[in-house]
């Protein structure tokens, strides 16, 4: 598949247009560098890379992360993943869809009184598992379940 | 500047259930529009929920997140009448800051 011309004319697209934003003074170049999105983790196109770009070394299977999503999904354009992690001092969830082209959809910080629990829509090109991972105390807990997609959200 | 966001904030016991709708395409870059050209990016990628200014919530998303996206949060230790900020940044530099008072 000749991807190379594809991904080409992906980013122009992108650049075009944040150029031309930067250009109308609607963006100011600091607020790019403030932001903390993590473009590495988000850009990374296997979950093992995404997960490596996280910072999360190795992986501890738990029980005590709950995920809620239906086991058929009719429609892969909303996809209702419901996270409650029950791993103590939960600092942060992310969900990744193992199958996306770019697998890491989410990630949420939880600080004063929030408790560690999100439920998100999510798109699904196809089936595939949906693996959270939850970050406490330094370490790294992880779940999965599958979802099963019979129309799938990407190609519109 | 975008729509405002929907927020509705209830509380059960002392736990604020927050629950958000923000107006968004969440283009993934990789539809095609009717001439076959690519619909370039377009989505969230940063927002954070204050409570009375109070950063609670940071999340980065990605272009997996359905357009028009939902989050419900849940917030412990909140009390009626407290303040519930919303905001969120995309990849354009499009930003939105909507707030809500906890009922």
């Amino acid at each position: 598949m000749p991807t190379n011309r594809r991904n080409a004319l992906k980013r122009a697209g992108a650049a075009g247009t944040l150029g031309a934003a930067m250009a109308a003074g609607l963006l100011r170049p600091q607020d790019l560098l403030a932001a903390g999105w993590n473009k590495d983790a988000f850009g990374a196109k296997s979950p093992l890379d995404a997960v490596k770009n996280l910072g999360a070394g190795s992986l501890t299977d738990s029980k005590d992360i709950v995920i809620e999503a239906p086991q058929i999904a009719e429609n892969g354009a909303v996809v209702p993943i419901e996270v409650t992690s029950n791993v103590p001092n939960t600092k942060s969830i992310a969900v990744l869809i193992e199958k996306n082209p770019f697998p890491l959809a989410a990630k949420f910080d939880f600080m004063d009184g929030a408790m560690p629990f999100v439920k998100v829509n999510v798109k699904m090109g196809e089936s595939s598992n949906v693996r959270v991972i939850a970050e406490a105390g330094g370490k790294h807990f992880t779940a999965m379940k599958e979802v099963k997609v019979t129309i799938g959200g990407c190609g519109g | 500047m975008a729509d405002p966001m929907k927020i509705r904030a209830t509380l059960k016991g002392d736990v604020a259930d927050v629950r958000v709708l923000m107006a968004h395409p969440m283009e993934t870059g990789q539809r095609k529009d009717n001439a076959g050209k690519i619909i370039p990016v377009h989505f969230i990628q940063e927002m954070s929920v204050k409570v009375n200014g109070k950063t609670v919530i940071e999340g980065q998303i990605s272009q997996a997140i359905s357009r028009n996206p939902v989050f419900s949060f849940r917030v412990k230790g909140a009390k009626a009448g407290d303040k519930v900020e919303i905001s969120w940044l995309d990849n354009k530099g499009d930003k939105n800051l909507t707030e809500a008072a906890i009922a």
